[in-house]
């Protein structure tokens, strides 16, 4: 059998004194969407930045297509959330872009048009073609997020690791990356996403990861998301209300027109 | 080692300079602020410059009031520069002074005529001279008592305000709180504290004992009351150390490591500053050492679950 | 006079190589200080610059000891680059391993260090001969005492940052922009970082002699701080503050041989200073006056749009000339201003007032730009409405179409919303009428 993508074994990871992951065992598939999915301070983001190397983690095995990140590193693109940098940065959309490039560029070597023009691609791909040459402090929430979409894209790797990718975006930009998910997918990559919109995960998703500091359940969306792995994940803070939500959002469910 | 009446007032005033120091520090930590005491101990050199040369004499008050216009100014025009300018809180704050600073040295070499006041006395300052005072108690000594006095009063009075606007201040504002007056009452406070220091410590003691008391103060307590005591014992003790060292031990010291025989003693400054960063980095092993064994211990009560 | 023709022609040739080791040193530090500014550290070359003292006091007094010069440059810079190194790793090493933050690293880092420098500073001065002034050059800097030889070592090092930086300029800004990124792209972070740090003590060591210990960081902090009202672009950013951090050095040392007596280092500060001050105020990307403009702009032209929006709403389905007290009644506004407005829109040829400008009436291209103003805004109010959750973010009544903003896509769903809301009212005054 080819590996995984990813695998995560029994993934310790603590904050100073505190666990914020215990025993995280996870295997991501190939050429699937997933989303890792729980409730705030779960560990999701963590759980993303400890599988790169971002963050120490105490114990723990992490395998990327069967083999440790340092060695598969250009199949694996990451794309932060959205506050980690200072949008102030001297840097145009395309620029930014370009930094997907700039391992293959090598080093000391200078971005060329032609490294320019790929960029311009990965952006048209997200619908920000005309955005180019902004200084990226001038985009809107949605559009920045994009161009780290569309770095991630001009990087052409086969696993993307996204944090929260859809939080805080509005409609056209969570059309454009949905698109971009299902391209990806077409193309035979394999996506990872932190989500917190449980009213969407069925739909956008084909795997969903339960995770509050332990992986309460994974496998296909429509699988995993029953209203007792909920329970287990949410505890008792998602009422009947939400879990009539739950049944609404999976695929085969009636749904309101 | 000979000890004279001399060295009781040279340790009593810089532990009385410490710990007035300590005390403003303590909220600029909190505030994360630490380069600020830097920053306004170099930014205050105009204002000593142009007080003297508007005053034409070494007199207290001129002085104060030039230095405390000084503070104000560099934590209003960093301010400004900062949000109109958008450039980062370091970087505006790093102009400001530098700037300051700059017109500082100029303003005293164009003084040198006028006044006697030498730059270097105002960075390292000479704690060794100016307690030699023919009142019986020194002015220096009874000038860095008042202001610890003030200080403590003034930290009392607004103890808790000053936590808050420290820890979140728009909720501060919001629950009516003028966070942003306290905040320039504190760079005042500190910029006062810095010029009656200077004299006696030079500016150098003063960057020093604002934060490493504080700093060293945070490892042990967590609660701002705890710091704040903690940081007048590091204060403390920082100074008795450091005198001592400096006439006894910090020679004999560097004369072993450099090969120059027979060296005097060293400035009680540098050395209060020395023993502080002493006391700082020991507490700072100390408490990673016991971080590290904590987290081993639990690691292991954990990790069986399954 | 004749001395400053001197000067001015560089007659002397202990002025050029002085001038040439204080303008390529500004060149450097604005180079390497544009990525410290960029990595939000500017501060850090304070630290670093207060961390060298000692070092230098050190060597001064191992000197002898080892058959050195006390006064042997290379030797003392060895001493700088030793303590501040271990400063720099302190200060990092404080915040990896503890709960302080880092404004508090560089103060205790910065102070202790240079208490110690003070220390045995004090031992040297007691030290027969008064060697202790060859020591005040490094800290209040002194580009006078500066040999040929210094000049080349200056230049070697200035040449090594300068060549440094545009070999790894995409590799920097990857590292300043996000970081995390780039460790996950497998770029050595920490080596990268290293570097970039090791560059800024080299500036550092080549500052001693030029602007001295205490005001070597002014030239990393305040030209790239400069350079960054100019332009949004890093390239042109750091080319800039290389050259304001020449030229300021430049500018001192010419000035500090025609005024005689003062501190040069100073001088370079503030001529530092006062470019900085310039492009605060004039700078072309983010200048406070080019801010001004800006806003003034935004604000002349919401106004417009009230005014125009005001008129065709009272227009609407009743008399075309509308009286200036119906527009009055429509906003809080002075008549003053309104007067003025509806002056500035004749100019345009938008309208044309009857002759007791009483009332006013839309013109043909009136009409048009004003049916423009008011479809946009019905449907950023539609869009508020509809997509409240994300909204806020997005609504850009100043973007003159909204279809630069959102998707055609969007604005067609919009319009057709807006169409159905004009099917529904009763009254005949409504955006159906918008409709060409």
């Amino acid at each position: 059998m080819t590996s995984l993508p990813l695998e995560i074994r029994s993934l310790n990871v603590a904050y100073h004194r505190k666990m914020v992951l215990w025993d995280a065992d996870l295997k991501i598939r190939s050429g699937r969407t997933t989303a890792i999915v729980g409730p705030n301070g779960a560990g999701k983001s963590t759980l993303l930045k400890a599988a790169l190397g971002l963050i120490p983690s105490a114990s723990g095995e992490i395998l990327f297509y069967g083999e440790p990140l340092k060695k598969v590193r250009s199949r694996v693109a990451y794309v932060p959330q959205r506050e980690s940098v200072d949008w102030d940065f001297p840097v145009s959309a395309r620029d930014v872009v370009a930094m997907g490039l700039y391992k293959k560029i090598g080093w000391c070597l200078p971005v060329r048009s032609r490294h320019r023009r790929m960029a311009d691609e990965a952006l048209a791909d997200v619908g920000l073609a005309e955005f180019a040459g902004r200084q990226i402090s001038q985009l809107s929430g949605g559009q920045q997020q994009r161009v780290f979409l569309a770095r991630a894209l001009a990087q052409k790797a086969e696993l993307h690791l996204m944090d929260e990718p859809f939080a805080s975006v509005d409609a056209a930009t969570e059309q454009a990356i949905l698109a971009l998910l299902k391209r990806l997918k077409d193309q035979g990559g394999t996506v990872v996403c932190v989500h917190h919109d449980l009213d969407t995960v069925a739909e956008y998703f084909d795997d969903v990861i339960l995770l509050n500091m332990r992986v309460v359940a994974q496998g296909p969306a429509s699988e995993v998301l029953t209203p007792e792995n909920l329970r287990k994940t949410y505890g008792a803070r998602l009422t009947l209300l939400d879990e009539a939500v739950v049944d609404l959002s999976r695929p085969g469910a009636p749904r309101e027109p | 080692m000979m000890w004279s009446e001399l060295d009781t007032w040279i340790v009593i005033t810089g532990a009385l300079t410490a710990m007035a120091c300590a005390v403003p520090g303590v909220f600029l930590l909190l505030n994360k602020q630490s380069m600020l005491g830097d920053a306004i101990s170099h930014a205050v050199l105009p204002g000593l410059a142009i007080g003297f040369l508007v005053s034409g004499t070494r007199d207290t008050f001129p002085m104060l009031l030039g230095a405390a216009l000084a503070g104000v100014f560099t934590g209003v025009v960093s301010g400004m520069i900062e949000r109109r300018g958008r450039v980062e809180a370091g970087a505006s704050l790093g102009v400001v002074f530098c700037s300051l600073f700059a017109l500082g040295l100029i303003l005293i070499r164009l003084a040198a005529d006028h006044v006697d006041l030498d730059p270097g006395c105002v960075l390292y300052g000479s704690l060794e001279l100016a307690v030699i005072d023919s009142a019986s108690v020194p002015r220096i000594a009874w000038q860095s008592g008042a202001i610890l006095v003030l200080n403590l009063i003034l930290a009392g009075f607004f103890f808790k305000e000053l936590q808050l606007a420290a820890f979140d201040p728009r909720f501060a504002k919001a629950s009516g709180i003028p966070a942003g007056w306290l905040q320039q009452g504190l760079t005042v406070i500190t910029a006062l504290t810095t010029v009656v220091a200077f004299e006696s410590v030079g500016s150098i003691l003063v960057i020093a004992m604002l934060i490493v008391p504080g700093a060293t103060a945070m490892l042990l307590s967590r609660s701002v009351a705890g710091v704040l005591l903690w940081s007048l014992a590091v204060a403390l003790c920082s100074a008795v150390i450091g005198h001592l060292s400096a006439i006894s031990i910090g020679p004999v010291f560097l004369s072993l490591l450099t090969g120059h025989g027979n060296l005097g003693s060293l400035s009680s400054a540098g050395m209060m500053a020395v023993c502080a960063g002493l006391i700082f980095f020991t507490i700072f092993a100390l408490a990673h050492l016991a971080q590290r064994l904590f987290s081993r211990v639990k690691e292991h009560s954990v990790t069986p679950q399954a | 006079m004749d001395s400053f023709w001197r000067v001015l022609l560089l007659q002397d040739h202990n002025t050029r190589v002085v001038l040439a080791g204080a303008c390529l040193f500004g060149a450097a530090a604005g180079l390497a200080g544009t990525f410290l500014l960029l990595r939000k550290r500017s501060l850090l070359g304070d630290t670093l610059g207060h961390a060298t003292l000692p070092g230098i006091t050190f060597a001064f007094l191992m000197a002898e000891s080892f058959g050195f010069s006390p006064r042997s440059f290379p030797w003392l810079a060895l001493g700088a680059t030793i303590s501040g190194v271990t400063g720099m790793g302190a200060v990092l090493m404080i915040r990896k391993l503890s709960r302080l933050k880092d404004d508090a690293a560089l103060a205790i880092v910065l102070s202790v260090f240079f208490g110690a420098g003070i220390a045995m500073l004090s031992a040297i001065q007691q030290l027969p001969g008064g060697q202790a002034a060859g020591l005040e050059r490094l800290i209040y800097g002194n580009p006078a005492s500066m040999t040929a030889s210094d000049a080349w070592f200056v230049l070697a090092a200035s040449l090594i940052v300068a060549v440094v930086c545009g070999c790894l300029l995409k590799e920097f800004t990857l590292l300043c922009f996000d970081e995390a990124y780039a460790i996950t792209a497998g770029w050595p972070v920490r080596s990268l970082d290293a570097l970039l740090m090791g560059l800024v003590v080299l500036v550092t060591i080549v500052g001693l002699q030029t602007v001295g210990i205490l005001l070597v960081v002014a030239l990393l902090v305040i030209p790239p701080a400069a350079a960054r009202f100019w332009s949004d672009e890093l390239r042109t950013v750091s080319l800039f503050a290389a050259a304001v951090g020449g030229i300021s050095a430049v500018v001192g040392v010419l000035s500090s041989a025609l005024l005689p007596g003062l501190p040069t280092g100073a001088l370079i500060v503030l001529s530092a200073a006062l470019f900085f001050g310039i492009s605060f105020l004039l700078g072309k990307k983010r200048g406070l006056l080019m801010r001004y403009f800006v806003e003034r702009e935004a604000a002349r032209r919401l106004q417009r749009e009230h005014v125009l929006r005001a008129i065709f709403e009272c227009a609407e389905g009743a008399d075309p000339v509308v009286s200036i007290d119906a527009l009055l009644a429509k906003r809080p506004w002075k008549k003053s201003q309104l007067a003025s407005e509806v002056g500035l829109l004749a100019d345009e040829g938008l309208l044309t007032t009857d002759p007791g400008g009483s009332s006013v009436q839309l013109n043909g291209r009136g009409d048009i730009e004003a049916r423009r103003l008011v479809r946009n805004h019905r449907l950023w109010e539609i869009y508020l409405l509809t997509h409240a959750d994300v909204a806020p973010s997005r609504v850009d009544r100043d973007a003159d179409l909204i279809e630069h903003v959102l998707d055609p896509r969007l604005v067609q769903e919009l319009e057709d919303i807006l169409d159905d809301k004009a099917r529904e009212r009763l009254v005949p005054s409504n955006p159906e009428k918008v409709q060409p």
